[in-house]
């Protein structure tokens, strides 16, 4: 018996997600009493895998010929290591929601997406997850002896230890029936899902000349940038900053909210962050019941002060 | 061209989450169900491919009679044909099983389904479904064109897009930018008239086996009230958030 988990690289780099799911998936390990193996697709140096060690993994299965985006080709190449797992982690990620639906099809197992903690019961395994965009929680069984879980991506943390890992390279080549043209990326850029801080623009923020004062407060603050819906159905920003209950889910350390209303569809999808603030004109603004912190005032104003508050102490 | 869209029955976005007997159900008292909004892209863009390519638009949804509501919108849309399933679905296997069924006897060039539900957000549906059928499968498609059998395909990943190329048949995992908002269709009378009198198929379920099953729910816990600060006095706010609450 063992504990898998997919440790998802991007152009050879690990991410905070990735060790997220490797602490989460050392812990439920230690549940069992097991060992924690890992599975990384794609070139990668053996620098970057031996960081796997440093949160519970004892061995990690290099396929470097395997290329992620390819769903298909991935969850073979996983499925062949799966023989002996009895829980297989992922972070919930782009791609971890191609192949984890797909491994549970071929292995006929049951996958839990969204989890937020750690197993309460291993047989049958019990978890929570996050559900209703996250205006619920559910707590779910999972019927076969094996599970697959997703966690979502800031819900569990890091945990460090030490040990050491072995690194086993396969090299297995397969394809599936698509073929990956190239990839357009904006380089340095924090994924919303991932980030520990997110600076987000509503409409009150009046036209796209304005978001620099966003991006600046961003920058400082090493956080990434996210919009209301509207703000990128007109155009504003790019569609894939938008957040909330149909864009992505938000689930930082801290969330600042700049003259953006706080609709039900916008609350739904950040409202898993730890800490909100909302700047906004109107104090009735629905985004204050939700707030942790608040100020009602102009954005032009308020966020510029801001900025040279936070100089100071930077 | 054969075109199938799975659709989901969802509460309303601004519906109230509540559950019944001690957190075991959902309640679905006074709640108004919508066509799930990542569905509701796919089916517009399914619309648009067969107004150019011809052929037909069918609607599937696994789910009790009170889902005709959204099947009846989705062909006042414009889909040709509608399916229900009849059985209340319990988790993405089931549900995606009996999809699988129905298309291993029809079979379609394009399955759509949206990115997730917006209810139980499992996004496992469009997955499980093409490695049932042994089809590609691209999550969180924002781009897709289609010359002939070969459709050029983007999807949205960490920090940007991936460009693909695959064959027909596929599965696609939709959302906004396969078509903009702004393209959305809203049912006209003529549309809601002739809907009635199109196909609504309902097929018994071959198996109802589940993988996983929901226990209860609970909701989040409330917040505490917002602490407001002067707009005059900004440093308070990067003192409480850098002493208090630690996160800066
Ligand atoms: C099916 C459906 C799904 C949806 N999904 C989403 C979603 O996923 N995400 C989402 O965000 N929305 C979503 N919405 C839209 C949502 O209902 C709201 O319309 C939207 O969130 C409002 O965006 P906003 O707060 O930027 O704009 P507004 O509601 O226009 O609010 C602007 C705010 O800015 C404030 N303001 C104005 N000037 C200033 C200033 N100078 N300084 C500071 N504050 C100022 C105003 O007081 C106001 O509160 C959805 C709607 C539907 C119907």
């Amino acid at each position: 018996m063992s504990v898998l988990v997919y440790t998802e690289s991007w152009d050879g780099k690990f991410r905070k997600s990735t060790f997220e799911a490797v602490s989460y998936a050392s812990e439920t390990a230690k549940l069992l009493g097991t060992d924690l193996v890992a599975v990384s697709l794609g070139e990668i140096s053996n620098d970057e895998l031996n960081k796997l060690g440093n949160y519970g993994a004892s061995k990690v299965i290099s396929a470097s010929n395997i290329i992620k985006g390819d769903g298909q080709a991935a969850t073979s190449v996983i499925a062949e290591q799966a023989n002996d797992a009895k829980v297989i982690v992922f972070s919930n990620t782009y791609t971890a929601k191609m192949i984890a639906p797909r491994l549970s099809a071929k292995l006929k197992i049951g996958a839990i997406s969204n989890v937020i903690e750690v197993a309460t019961s291993t047989t049958p395994l019990i978890v929570k997850r996050k559900a209703f965009s996250s205006k619920a929680i559910e707590i779910v069984k999972v019927n076969s002896e094996k599970a697959i879980i997703s966690i979502a991506p800031n819900s569990f943390g890091l945990i460090k230890t030490e040990g050491t890992l072995t690194i086993e390279n396969s090299d297995t080549s397969e394809k599936g029936g698509i073929t990956i043209k190239g990839q357009e990326t904006a380089s340095g850029k924090i994924s919303i899902s991932e980030a520990e801080i997110v600076v987000s623009g509503g409409r009150g923020l009046k036209g796209p000349e304005n978001w620099g004062m966003i991006e600046e407060l961003a920058d400082l603050l090493v956080a990434a940038t996210a919009c209301s819906k509207p703000v990128s159905d007109i155009g504003w920003r790019p569609h894939s900053e938008h957040v909330g209950q149909t864009g992505k889910a938000v689930a930082a350390d801290l969330y600042i909210a700049i003259g953006i209303s706080g609709a039900i569809q916008h609350l739904a999808g950040v409202n898993s962050s730890k800490v909100m603030v909302a700047i906004n004109t109107d104090p009735e603004a629905p985004f204050f019941k939700a707030a942790d912190y608040g100020i009602v005032g102009d954005a032009f104003e308020v966020v510029p002060k801001l900025i040279e508050e936070i100089k100071k102490i930077r | 061209m054969n075109i199938v869209v799975c659709i989901s029955s969802v509460p309303d976005t601004t519906a109230k989450i509540n559950f019944t007997d001690n957190g075991s159900n959902f309640d679905a008292n006074g709640v108004q169900f919508v066509i799930n909004p990542y569905d509701e892209f796919g089916l517009t863009k399914a619309m648009m491919l067969k107004e150019v390519t011809g052929g037909k638009v069918t609607v599937i949804t696994v789910g009790d009679a009170t889902v005709e509501a959204v099947m009846r919108k989705s062909l006042a849309i414009g889909a040709d044909a509608a399916v229900r399933i009849n059985m209340n679905a319990t988790d993405s296997y089931s549900t995606a099983n009996e999809i699988a069924n129905y298309l291993s006897n029809n079979p379609a060039d394009i399955i759509i389904t949206g990115r997730e539900s917006i209810d139980y957000n499992g996004g496992a549906v469009g997955g499980i479904l093409a490695e049932m059928m042994s089809l590609p499968f691209i999550n969180a498609c924002n781009g897709l064109e289609l010359s002939g059998n070969t459709a050029k395909l983007t999807r949205e990943i960490d920090g940007g897009k991936e460009n693909i190329t695959a064959e027909l048949p596929f599965v696609i995992g939709g959302q906004k930018g396969l078509v903009l908002e702004s393209e959305l269709r809203i049912p006209n009378m003529r549309g809601i008239m002739q809907a009635r009198s199109k196909p609504l198929e309902i097929i018994e379920p071959s198996s109802k086996e589940g993988l996983t099953s929901s226990v209860s729910f609970e909701k989040p816990v409330e917040k505490e009230a917002c602490k407001l600060v002067d707009a005059d006095n900004v440093a308070e706010l990067v003192n409480l958030l850098q002493n208090e609450a630690k996160v800066i």
